[in-house]
């Protein structure tokens, strides 16, 4: 019972070496937070003035009024991001369950080389297949609507999905649908009754994932396939702060900080989850 | 689970609403894509074919360049993700009080939206007033103001830094995993034979962690040579095209001149090195795996 604490115990030098390294990471890891925050409450007069100040003098909350008032459509950007994930999520697990158990659980010809085929779609972003999608968006009617974002979305979100998914899957004992069999149930009564409940941990791990990653992402599509202002989602709809003559650095940052706030809300409830998450691949197949 | 018919055609139901849907968005997108490098596609009704033009006009203009910056851009950031990340790993990974808290704090350029960061970097690169700049100043370190992303050089780096803050959560926390599954007894057994803590990291951590290092770094090269956000909001590829990588030449070529068949080609060039990445992990990871199971 001692060992382990004895041996995690440390000296006073090595203490001070590991929080001085942390201190390291975490500076370069939040500096651009904590100056953007600061930003969000100088007025405009002093972040536009010489000699660069770190402290706010005079600061106010006054951005987080105004920025409402200069861009009026900004409740709607983050309705959109929030709205366009929501489907995405959606639809990556309507499509990456059933495939996903398929893979944990059936071994045929082929199988492998098609697990292998999904993962490689991870490899292309977006970016690269930019111009096909772009007339593929075009025959389909559907630029410059939801659409454009959602569709090509969901597919670049699908390879993580299965992945983490199956691996997940994999660890449900198959005692259990082979008692099911027994019992004369069907394959599909099997997936929806047995296993389903089972999985539910796993698949809302993969929900906040996929939505956490497709609210962090929307940038490629929206700017390429959407120009109409009603469907921007928030990182777009942010440029509107970019006025004609100069930046409304304040507002651009105090909105920022108002678009993150839901990111950051979920990470603090949710971060345990997150990580099991990302880390399903690093724990041993 | 004896694979019979009935299974195989249940297995086949399962997976093909994904794989249609990959196959369109996706596969489909990689073929046309492919096929367009060999036309003049451009905004004009008509579309010819012009054999390997675009791949000519590519080798004869300043690409290979593009090509090199890349690969150079690529390196350093694959480099400086993975050194800085281990070293954040390494920190957290100590059982010192508020560690849970570090590990959240670790999180946030990875899960914020990313153009959300990339703005506070470009504020922070402001010459006149961004804070990079104005701290140096104030502590005598340059002499007048640096403008970060007006010049080449320094707009060279300061996307590769910026690139490597939003990428350095995803190795921390994945080294972090990697190292907290490190069997506890190798460590004890080590304690008792008197190992010290640096020893111990050094014959036990260390050796344990190559393979989460080498994935990791496998997979972080593939999402760096993809990355398009970062330099697109930052200097659009400027100034002059010295942060102007493969990814922001193709956008530049086909969304922002409309050249698709040029662009195209130039896309076609990027599928050929990420599928030789791709191919890499594949082996190296096989080859992980099955040394394990020895």
């Amino acid at each position: 019972m001692s060992q382990p604490t004895m041996i995690h115990r440390y000296r006073w030098y090595e203490l001070v070496g590991i929080y001085a390294g942390l201190l390291l990471f975490l500076t370069f890891i939040l500096a651009p937070f904590v100056e953007g925050f600061l930003v969000s409450l100088k007025p405009l007069a002093l972040l536009f003035s010489s000699p660069y100040r770190f402290w706010p003098e005079n600061g106010s909350l006054a951005a987080y009024r105004t920025m409402w008032v200069s861009v009026p459509g900004f409740a709607r950007y983050i309705f959109n991001s929030f709205f366009i994930s929501t489907i995405i999520t959606a639809a990556v697990l309507l499509l990456v369950v059933p495939s996903a158990y398929a893979f944990a659980r059936f071994k045929f010809r082929g199988s492998g080389a098609l697990l292998a085929a999904f993962l490689a779609v991870n490899m292309f972003s977006g970016a690269v297949l930019l111009i096909p999608l772009f007339r593929l968006m075009r025959s389909f009617g559907v630029l410059n609507t939801y659409f454009a974002m959602i569709v090509p979305g969901v597919a670049f979100l699908i390879p993580s999905a299965i992945w983490l998914l199956r691996t997940y899957m994999m660890r449900i004992p198959r005692e259990l649908d082979e008692a099911a069999f027994v019992d004369g149930a069907s394959h599909f009564y099997t997936l929806r009754r047995v296993i389903l409940p089972i999985a539910m941990p796993g698949i809302a791990v993969v929900a906040i994932t996929t939505f956490i990653g497709s609210y962090a992402q929307q940038f490629i599509f929206a700017l390429t396939f959407n120009s109409k202002t009603e469907y921007m989602p928030l990182p777009i709809g942010l440029y509107a702060y970019f006025g004609r003559q100069e930046v409304v650095w304040n507002e651009l940052m105090a909105a920022s900080f108002v678009g993150i706030a839901p990111a950051v809300i979920v990470i603090f409830f949710l971060q345990r989850y997150l990580v099991s998450g990302l880390t399903a691949g690093a724990v041993k197949q | 689970m004896s694979v019979r018919r009935s299974t195989l055609i249940f297995a086949w139901i399962l997976l093909l609403p994904a794989v249609l849907y990959v196959t369109v968005i996706v596969a489909y997108p990689l073929l046309d894509t492919f096929i367009l490098s060999f036309t003049d596609a451009s905004l004009k009704k008509t579309t010819n074919w012009v054999g390997a033009a675009n791949y000519e006009k590519i080798f004869n203009g300043t690409f290979a360049e593009v090509i090199i910056r890349t690969f150079v851009w690529t390196a350093f950031s694959v480099a400086l993700k993975m050194i800085i990340g281990t070293f954040g790993a390494v920190m957290l990974n100590a059982a010192v009080p508020g560690r849970a808290l570090f590990r959240v704090l670790t999180m946030p350029p990875w899960i914020v939206p990313m153009a959300i960061g990339i703005f506070m970097w470009g504020w922070m690169y402001n010459g006149q007033f961004g804070m990079i700049s104005g701290l140096l100043q104030n502590w005598g370190l340059i002499d007048g103001p640096v403008a970060f992303l007006a010049h080449g050089s320094t707009a060279f780096w300061a996307t590769i830094v910026t690139d490597v803050w939003i990428g350095v959560p995803m190795v921390t926390l994945y080294m972090l995993a990697s190292m907290q599954a490190v069997p506890q007894d190798l460590y004890e057994a080590a304690w008792t034979d008197g190992a010290g803590r640096f020893y111990r990291f050094r014959r036990i951590t260390l050796p344990l962690l190559v393979p989460a290092m080498i994935t990791m770094s496998m997979l972080s090269l593939i999402a760096t040579f993809n990355s398009f956000d970062i330099i697109w909001i930052l200097t659009q590829g400027g100034p002059n095209g010295d942060t102007t990588t493969m990814i922001i030449d193709t956008y530049r070529t086909a969304i922002g001149s409309k050249r698709y068949g040029e662009g195209a080609a130039r896309a076609v060039l990027i599928c050929i090195f990420l599928s030789i990445f791709c191919i890499a992990y594949f082996r190296v990871t096989h080859r992980l795996a099955s040394e394990e199971h020895r």
